[in-house]
């Protein structure tokens, strides 16, 4: 009953609220404790973004933080150059091949290598929301 | 009830400050550790409640926790989400320790320097360990170190740095077992002084738990406080809010209480009101009330 | 014959893992099996204590691993049970007084001896939790529905895993009022953060403190409340397909809120 009144008037349940606390604190206590899965993100998410552009491998950043009421991936990844072709070459090779679209597409041969390491057990939690910031990086030299 | 010196060399005066003060000596702060060797009786609440009282009577308040591998304390506070950096990090020098520092939500001179959740107990260097926390008393009035289950490595690392031990019981047999245990292993050097948490006078009256006065006829401690078991601990921890933030509950008071003591304060001694009048003075014939 | 070697362990301290173990090993002594509690919280111990049989405890595990007794000598037999016995731990040293290996011979060994060992781990995740580990082939985690300990037994549910040891739930001192007024995690929630096998739910009663004052274990009290949901853990870990009953009588509110699937 007292639940129902709660809900009438907008008060949110302490349990609801623990609820949601707990989903996000073991989604972020789960990342962290699998580093060889986000090591492996990482590497996808480079090699994805290598068709298009040419970045620094040596400078990329990833951490999770929580916004609202997901966690996000934020991903600093500086740019070295990008070819004046439209759709540009992989990163580095200069093999020239173009793009048709500017979309990214789902491109069997642009699966990166498999980690290494077998994946940890999988945890059973939804995929974080990833958002990815690029850096132009004005001194990158040519 | 307990004025304690400040020894400005610190614990047992015997170890050099790694930076030592230049000019006037400056009054070094208070380094607590938080400890029961039985899990679950209230250390990590009682850790997150007592600084979140210090803290609003003015002081400043470091919070550490020292449960490497099973980090609560910034979830007790609400602040899990805020975490970036940890102990490990501090004492392994990737960060600096100013940065690790997470400002609490609603106490603004209270801060926390989390555990981390991902490496192992016996990863920690005592000695830096104790560094730290001398540094930390450099800055802050308090330095709480919330102390994880045991007696193992962890309980080692948070007790180095302390000066002064708050030992946290409940009315349950294996409880003060386990504290009797602990108190015998800190020795007297930390002056260890007594939380009851979760007492039920309603059934000490019926005489199915241990009264105030079983238990420290004992432990023989200084009784620092008694917390009754309330409901709304449960809700504060579901929400992320310290109960200690609450005007309205006992728990508060009690909390607040004990903070004054810590302080220096000459409050009134701690006991366990028994609800109904009528009740109450029956109680009060049996000896339920701690004189 | 060798018995399933179960461990009990939580990560949080303060759960019930050894009121747990107690009652959970009487009741599956009262069901006919032998049953054989280990204490593998070295300088802590508490088992012998909330069965009452602290008084008579002669040798500990750490005597059998250094040689001065046999495995049997130091076994305790509860006078109360055909078949209830405990291995107690050492009080006056701690935790590396055992490695793993030894842990992991010691269990093999009373595997031998009964249909059931169990052994009741200490809170945490260091040294003294993978002793206790080392020598189970199962694991019952035990959480209460509050935020810390489900935060805990997460990581130790990850833990277990990582050695694949299959691992079932218990939700402890669950407060049916509370959940209803949504102040208190349901054994829903509890599961479904978990993304564990339920093994059991256990409501607080605030006569179990008595019980373990007392060194009583609850299966021998036929009024007590909380006998029947020991002894319906005791048949579901023996394999037998057990329904979750509601928590409490309370009619169609409590059937909406408590009621879970039966498995």
């Amino acid at each position: 009953m007292i639940e129902f009144f709660n809900k009438l008037f907008g008060r949110e349940a302490s349990s609801s609220t623990a609820k949601e606390r707990l989903r996000l604190v073991l989604m972020s206590d789960h990342l962290s404790l699998a580093p060889d899965m986000v090591e492996a993100m990482k590497r996808d998410l480079v090699d994805v973004i290598s068709k298009y552009v040419q970045v620094d491998r040596t400078k990329i950043e990833v951490s999770f933080e929580q916004q609202d009421k997901a966690l996000a991936m934020l991903a600093n990844i500086p740019i070295v150059g990008v070819n004046r072709d439209a759709g540009g070459p992989r990163g580095g090779s200069g093999n020239g091949a173009p793009a048709a679209s500017s979309a990214p597409t789902a491109n069997p041969s642009a699966q990166a290598s498999a980690p290494e390491n077998p994946a940890p057990p999988q945890p059973a939690v939804p995929t974080p929301r990833r958002r990815r910031r690029k850096k132009a990086n004005p001194a990158a030299a040519t | 009830m307990h004025v304690l010196r400040q020894d400005d060399a610190g614990g047992n005066g015997s170890q050099p400050h790694e930076q030592a003060p230049v000019a006037t000596p400056a009054k070094l702060g208070r380094a607590i550790v938080i400890t029961s060797g039985k899990g679950g009786v209230g250390k990590t609440t009682t850790t997150a409640n007592l600084g979140t009282a210090l803290a609003r009577r003015g002081a400043t308040v470091a919070l550490v926790d020292a449960d490497v591998g099973l980090r609560n304390l910034d979830i007790l506070l609400g602040l899990e989400s805020r975490v970036k950096y940890h102990v490990l990090d501090v004492l392994e020098e990737t960060v600096e320790l100013e940065e690790a520092l997470i400002t609490d939500k609603n106490s603004p001179t209270l801060r926390l320097l989390a555990a981390a959740q991902t490496r192992e107990k016996d990863e920690v260097d005592t000695e830096k360990m104790r560094a730290l926390v001398q540094r930390l008393r450099e800055t802050f009035d308090y330095v709480l170190i919330d102390c994880p289950a045991g007696i193992e490595t962890g309980f080692r690392n948070a007790v180095v740095g302390a000066d002064e031990a708050i030992v946290v019981c409940t009315p349950e047999v294996s409880a003060v077992r386990d504290v009797d245990r602990v108190v015998g292993l800190l020795g007297n050097r930390f002056r260890p002084q007594l939380v009851i948490n979760r007492v039920r006078p309603q059934l000490v009256k019926k005489g199915k738990m241990l009264s105030v006065e079983d238990v420290n006829g004992i432990l023989r401690l200084p009784l620092l406080g008694v917390i009754a078991d309330e409901p709304e601990v449960i809700v504060s921890t579901n929400k992320g809010e310290p109960i200690a933030l609450r005007t309205d509950t006992k728990t508060a008071a009690a909390y607040h209480a004990i903070a004054a003591r810590i302080a220096g304060e000459d409050v009134p001694a701690p006991t366990v009101e028994i609800k109904e009048s009528f009740m109450g003075k029956l109680g009060s014939l049996f000896g339920g009330r701690r004189s | 014959m060798s018995a399933r070697k179960i461990v009990l362990t939580s990560g949080k301290g303060g759960v019930g893992k050894t009121t747990t173990t107690v009652n959970l090993g009487a009741a599956l002594a009262k069901r006919g099996h032998d049953v054989i509690l280990v204490d593998a919280d070295i300088g802590l111990r508490n088992l012998d204590l909330v069965l009452g049989l602290e008084k008579r405890i002669v040798f500990d595990v750490v005597d059998v691993v250094e040689g001065r007794c046999q495995l049997r000598q130091a076994l305790i037999k509860d006078k109360r049970f055909d078949s209830l016995s405990i291995l107690p731990a050492a009080q006056t040293r701690d935790k590396d007084a055992v490695t793993q290996a030894q842990m992991a011979k010691v269990v093999e060994d009373l595997a031998e001896m009964a249909d059931y060992v169990l052994i009741d781990c200490p809170a945490g995740i260091e040294g003294g939790f993978r002793n206790a580990v080392a020598g189970a082939s199962e694991a019952i985690v035990v959480t209460t529905p509050e935020v810390s300990a489900i935060r805990d037994a997460d990581r130790v549910i990850g833990k277990l895993q990582e050695r694949s040891m299959p691992v079932r739930l218990i939700v402890n001192r669950i407060r049916p009022e509370m959940v209803r007024s949504g102040d208190m995690l349901s054994v829903e929630d509890v599961c479904e953060i978990l993304s564990a096998e339920l093994l059991g739910i256990v409501p607080d009663d605030e006569e179990v403190i008595d019980t373990t004052n007392r060194g009583e274990p609850i299966v021998l009290n036929d009024q007590h409340r909380l006998k029947s949901i020991y002894e319906k853990i005791a048949r579901r870990l023996d394999g037998e397909i057990v329904p979750f009953s509601t928590l409490d009588n309370q009619g169609f509110l409590g059937r909406l809120f408590g009621a879970l699937k039966a498995g």
